[in-house]
């Protein structure tokens, strides 16, 4: 059935949203500062929406070089 | 008019645009198993996004989010995250999932397993499973339905006939036009929930206290500990978060709807590219958010967080006003809901009961049980709507606790060569079990852990146990 596996940086890139958005809960959930009116913990979360957003483009571009290299090496 | 009944036919109107839409989109075609379940394969990627996006926005984001924002505060941001990041797991599995898809001419998950791992029980269960894990989404929508209505008619009309009859509408809405149908009407339902959730997002705030910056400081004065987690809650602090959103990122996709969705992409590189946007979408739920955290200082004191929404909406704007996002509200339940009930009943009919039970049935005779199926299921949702309560959050989550049981078998189906059969049914059949238990005797959370994680947890230390101890399979060529 073999699949590709993503590279590695693609994998570290996915990473970093669960890090952010997930583990780190403890360190973010509070409510001071606020930022834009915002609690500081809505406030994180919702600049971790676009964030994430830009790590998985930057791994779809580790995904889209690799797969070039791997098409120009055949 | 009275108010209710300005309100009342506003809703009614609104679903009936979204009904027709749907007539007319199932007209002049054959309906036969294929073009009512999948639409004769023809679909477009723009409707294709329509789908996946419109599934997303249940009544469960709807009333749900900002109900738990009401009654426990700030647990409900996990509904944020778990989104967001679903979409991040779904470029590293779906776009894999896609081409397996293809090389072997799958249709739905249970295709995924029987093909993996070569048994039909495995497959079976998996259905069997997938069907149970319905349930409880379908029943949100249901409660949603009834709630919506008996709020617009400023309480003259109960929830009990409310219900029943969505549930009827419902069911000959699926009848009468299929998947074609709902994909049409979540057109709609998409454009009237965006402007529902910004317009009173915003607009809440603004009338009660002139805007959504004062709004969060009246109530990090009064109420500061209903902001963090666990907010108005015991037991739902920073372990429950982290396993919750474990839990529920990872099982996004192994519902059976979401999962079969991705083989009708046009390429693995199109859902790569919609997992980069699709995390975008997720911000309209802050406006759901503030919402519920104004409803927390302006309507305090209700039974059930999952009416602060509406109430709220009724004690701030015109009737039909409160029609128009009740309307929104309405659609939000049956989309989804219909989209639910033609997923469980095909894949009872076509995939566990033909394979195991009927092999000689015809493509027709599927097609008939599927329909009888559809009511079945509906009538199960519907006295479970009435008869047992629980938030439309608590509702959602056991339905994750189920289906997340899949992801062991799916990703080390893909990744790890050396997974087998008996592995993979042995850990399933032990999370399952294991979230049974739990639920069943009042124990989730666990210690603070989300049941569902603790399960999916012992599902794959059993699955790469057994699969270790057990002879490697040969894999499909």
């Amino acid at each position: 059935m073999g699949v590709k596996k993503p590279p590695v940086g693609a994998l570290l890139l996915g990473l970093i949203p669960f890090v952010a958005m997930c583990l780190s809960v403890s360190l973010w959930d509070r409510i001071e500062p606020m930022i834009f009116g915002l609690p500081f913990n809505l406030f994180w979360l919702l600049a971790w929406i676009v964030l994430s957003s830009l790590c998985l483009w930057a791994a779809y571009r580790v995904e889209v070089a690799r797969d070039k290299k791997d098409s120009g090496a055949q | 008019m009275s108010p209710s009944a300005v309100s009342l036919t506003t809703i009614f109107v609104i679903v009936a645009i979204g009904v027709a839409i749907g007539f007319l989109a199932g007209a002049h075609r054959k309906m036969d198993l294929e073009q009512w379940t999948v639409g004769g394969r023809g679909f477009g990627s723009l409707l294709m996004f329509l789908l996946m996006a419109g599934e997303v926005y249940t009544t469960f984001a709807f009333l749900g989010a900002s109900g738990w924002a009401y009654s426990r505060g700030g647990p409900t941001l996990y509904i944020m995250a778990y989104l967001t990041l679903a979409y991040v797991v779904s470029f590293f599995i779906l776009p894999q999932i896609w081409e397996v898809g293809r090389k072997y001419g799958m249709q739905t998950q249970s295709d995924f397993f029987s093909t993996r791992y070569g048994n039909k029980y495995l497959a079976g269960f998996v259905c069997v499973v997938g069907i149970a894990s319905f349930i409880p989404y379908l029943q949100l929508q249901i409660a949603g339905v009834g709630i919506i209505v008996s709020i617009a008619s400023f309480d003259g009309i109960g929830r009990t006939p409310a219900m029943a009859t969505s549930v009827v509408l419902l069911v000959a809405f699926v009848f009468a036009s299929g998947v074609r149908a709902v994909a049409w009407v979540s057109v709609l339902k998409d454009v009237l929930m965006v402007f529902a959730a910004v317009s009173i997002g915003i607009g809440i705030p603004y009338i009660h206290f002139g805007g959504i910056g004062p709004m969060f400081a009246a109530l990090a004065h009064s109420r500061p500990a209903h902001l963090t987690m666990p907010g108005a809650t015991a037991n739902l602090g920073h372990t429950w978060y982290i396993s919750t959103v474990l839990l529920t990122s990872l099982g996004f996709y192994m519902w059976p709807h979401a999962f079969g969705a991705a083989f009708t992409a046009k390429s693995g590189d199109t859902l790569r590219r919609n997992a980069v946007v699709m995390p975008l979408y997720t911000i309209t739920l802050a406006f759901i958010f503030f919402v519920g955290f104004t409803a927390v200082l302006v309507v305090p004191g209700l039974t059930n967080g999952d009416l602060s929404l509406l109430t709220i909406v009724r004690k701030s704007f015109p009737p039909w006003f409160l029609g128009v996002i009740g309307g929104a509200g309405a659609l939000t339940a049956m989309v989804p809901a219909a989209i639910f009930l033609l997923t469980a009943a095909t894949l009872f009919a076509k995939n566990l009961f033909r394979p195991i039970f009927a092999p000689a049935m015809t493509d027709d005779q599927v097609a008939k049980l599927a329909r009888v199926m559809v009511v079945v299921l509906g009538l199960i949702s519907l006295l479970l709507a009435i008869y047992k309560s629980a938030t439309l959050v608590g509702l959602l989550l056991t339905g994750y606790a189920g289906v997340t049981q899949f992801f062991p078998g799916v990703v080390l189906g893909l990744y790890w060569k050396r997974v087998t059969m008996p592995g993979v049914f042995a850990g399933m059949i032990a999370g399952v079990a294991t979230v049974i238990f739990l639920m069943l005797s009042h124990r989730d959370p666990l210690y603070g852990w989300s049941a569902g994680f603790v399960a999916l947890c012992l599902n794959f230390l059993i699955t790469a146990l057994v699969s270790w101890l057990t002879p490697a399979i040969a894999l499909p060529e």
